[in-house]
C-alpha cells in the first residue's frame, strides 16, 4: 500500500507540472494559430508518456535514491566520521563524494539527455550525446567539491560566482561560436530533478555540521556552482574537439606533401 | 510488433547505462567508505526498476510528444507572422511553468525564513507566506521576461554572448548591493528554474524558430533560451531582497 501513495503522490505532482503547459500549447495552437495538430494521437501518447514516464522516476528516485544519498551526505558530515577535522584537507571524502555524486546525477538527468538529442540532431552528429553529457557532468563534478571546499572553508560565495563569471566571459572570446549558446543552456540544464535534492542535502549538511557555519549562510551556493562550471567544460570540450580536428587536418595535408 | 519491442529493450539498456554511476557511487560509499550495509534492499530494488521504466518513458515521451509539438508551435508562429502573438506565447510559457515549479516553491519558503531571521520580515506566518508568494512571482515574472527576450534574440539574431554579459554585469551589481542573506539563495534560483518539462519543450521551441526564420543557424541562434531563464532570476531575486 505504502509504495501506491507514493506512486500518487508523484503522479500529482508531475501533472501540477505538466498540465499548465499543455493547457498553453493546446490553447495558443486552437485559438490563436487555428492549426491542426498533425499526429494529434501520437503526440497525446507521447504527453502520456512524459506524465507517467516521470511520474514513476520520481518517485522511483524517492523511494531508493534519495534516502540512501541524503542519508550519506548526513554521515559523511557526521563528526562521527570525519574525526577531529583540524582544517579543509581533514574533509577529502566529502569531496570525493561530492565529485561524484555531481557526476552520477547529471548523468541521469533526464532534461540533459533531452538537449543532448537536440544538439546531437541540429549539429549533424559533430556534437555526439554521451559527448556532451560527460562534458557536462564533469563541469558539475568539479563544480559541487569546489563548492563543498568553500562551505568548508567558509569562504564568501561571490568571489568564486564572479571569478567564474570572468572565466567563462574570456573562454566565451576563444570558444568556436557554434558551441556558445549550447554552452550557457547547459549551465541551466544540469540541476534538476535528480541533482537539486542530493545536492541540497550536501550542502545543508555540511553547513550544520562544520563549527561555525550557518545553514542558511553557508548551505547555499552548490546550486549556483553547479550551473557555472559545465558552461566551462563544454567550451572547452568544443575547443579540444576542434584543436584535434585541425591537428587531424594538418596532419592529412603532411603526409599529402611528403606523398 | 517484434521490431517495436527490441526498440523498447534498447532504450531499457540505454537508461540502465544512464542510472549506472549513481548506483555505483552510493554503493561505494555505503559499502566501502561508510562501511554499512544497504538498508532495505528490497525497497532499493523496487525504486531502481521504477527509476529505469520511468526514464524510458520519459525519453520516448520526448520524441512522440515534447518535441514535435515545440517545434510545430514554432513553425506555425513564424507561418502566422505574428511577432506579438509570439512573444505573449513566450511569456505565458516562461511563467506559468515557473510559477507552479516545486523546487521554487521549496527555495521560496527558505528564502521567508532567511528574511524572518534576519530581521527583514516580521516572523509570522502570514508575513512569510507573503514574502514567500511575492518571491515566486517575481522568478515566474522574470523567467516570462527571459524567454520573451530570448525569443526575440533568435528573431534579430543578435549575439547571446552580449545579453548573458550584460546579465552578468547585472548579477555583480546587485551582489554589492543586496543583504548578504539572500545571495546564496539567489544564486541557487537561478538554478531551479527549468524543469524536466520546460527544458525540452524550450530547446524545441528555440531550434524551431532558429531553423523557421531565414538567415538564422540553429546550432548558433536556438539555443540560449534556458541560459537566459537561468541567469535573470537572480537578478529579480536579489532585487526583491532589497525592496521587499
Amino acid at each position: 500500500m505504502d509504495f501506491l501513495i507514493g506512486l500518487f503522490h508523484a503522479t500529482l505532482a508531475t501533472m501540477m507540472d505538466v498540465l499548465p503547459i499543455t493547457a498553453i500549447l493546446f490553447g495558443f495552437q486552437v485559438f490563436v494559430l487555428h492549426r491542426q495538430i498533425a499526429n494529434l494521437p501520437r503526440i497525446l501518447l507521447g504527453f502520456a508518456f512524459v506524465l507517467v514516464g516521470l511520474a514513476l522516476f520520481l518517485d522511483g528516485l524517492e523511494s531508493a535514491l534519495f534516502p540512501l544519498g541524503r542519508l550519506m551526505a548526513e554521515q559523511l558530515t557526521q563528526p562521527a566520521f570525519i574525526g577531529q577535522a583540524q582544517g579543509w584537507w581533514h574533509y577529502g571524502w566529502v569531496y570525493v563524494f561530492a565529485a561524484s555524486i555531481g557526476f552520477a546525477t547529471t548523468i541521469a538527468e533526464p532534461a540533459l539527455i533531452a538537449v543532448a538529442m537536440k544538439a546531437n540532431q541540429v549539429s549533424g552528429g559533430t556534437i555526439g550525446v554521451l559527448g556532451l553529457r560527460i562534458a557536462v557532468a564533469v563541469g558539475v563534478a568539479f563544480g559541487i567539491a569546489l563548492g563543498s571546499f568553500r562551505i568548508v572553508t567558509g569562504t564568501p560565495l561571490p568571489w568564486y560566482i564572479i571569478t567564474g563569471y570572468v572565466l567563462v566571459v574570456i573562454q566565451t572570446v576563444f570558444a568556436p561560436r557554434s558551441i556558445i549558446a549550447l554552452a550557457y543552456d547547459s549551465g541551466g540544464v544540469t540541476t534538476s530533478t535528480v541533482t537539486v535534492p542530493l545536492v541540497a542535502a550536501l550542502g545543508l549538511g555540511l553547513a550544520s555540521t562544520i563549527p561555525g557555519r550557518s545553514p542558511v549562510l553557508d548551505g547555499f551556493g552548490l546550486i549556483a556552482f553547479a550551473s557555472l562550471f559545465p558552461m566551462m567544460t563544454v567550451m572547452g570540450y568544443a575547443q579540444l574537439s576542434e584543436w584535434r580536428a585541425r591537428r587531424q587536418r594538418a596532419k592529412v595535408t603532411d603526409s599529402e606533401k611528403e606523398g | 510488433m517484434k521490431a517495436l519491442l527490441l526498440d523498447f529493450l534498447l532504450s531499457i539498456r540505454d537508461s540502465v547505462r544512464d542510472l549506472l554511476p549513481i548506483v555505483a557511487v552510493v554503493a561505494f560509499f555505503q559499502l566501502l567508505v561508510l562501511q554499512q550495509p544497504l538498508p532495505n534492499l528490497d525497497r532499493i530494488l523496487y525504486g531502481t526498476v521504477m527509476v529505469v521504466l520511468g526514464l524510458t518513458l520519459f525519453i520516448r515521451g520526448l520524441e512522440m510528444g515534447l518535441f514535435p509539438i515545440g517545434e510545430a508551435m514554432a513553425h506555425g508562429f513564424a507561418r502566422k507572422g505574428s511577432v506579438s502573438w509570439l512573444l505573449v506565447f513566450a511569456f505565458a510559457l516562461g511563467f506559468s511553468t515557473t510559477v507552479a515549479e516545486p523546487a521554487l516553491i521549496a527555495i521560496a519558503g527558505e528564502a521567508a525564513k532567511v528574511a524572518a531571521e534576519g530581521g527583514v520580515i516580521v516572523n509570522s506566518e502570514a508575513s512569510r507566506t507573503a514574502y514567500a508568494q511575492g518571491l515566486r512571482i517575481t522568478v515566474a515574472l522574470s523567467v516570462g521576461a527571459a524567454i520573451v527576450l530570448g525569443v526575440l534574440r533568435i528573431i534579430k539574431g543578435w549575439p547571446v554572448q552580449w545579453f548573458m554579459i550584460a546579465g552578468y554585469l547585472g548579477v555583480v551589481v546587485m551582489t554589492a548591493f543586496a543583504p548578504a542573506e539572500i545571495i546564496g539563495i539567489a544564486y541557487d534560483s537561478g538554478g531551479v528554474t527549468t524543469s524536466t518539462v520546460t527544458v525540452p519543450l524550450v530547446t524545441a521551441l528555440g531550434i524551431g524558430l532558429a531553423s523557421s526564420i531565414k538567415g538564422r543557424n540553429p546550432m548558433i541562434d536556438g539555443f540560449g533560451l534556458i541560459a537566459f531563464a537561468s541567469l535573470t532570476p537572480m537578478i529579480f531575486v536579489m532585487a526583491y531582497g532589497m525592496i521587499a
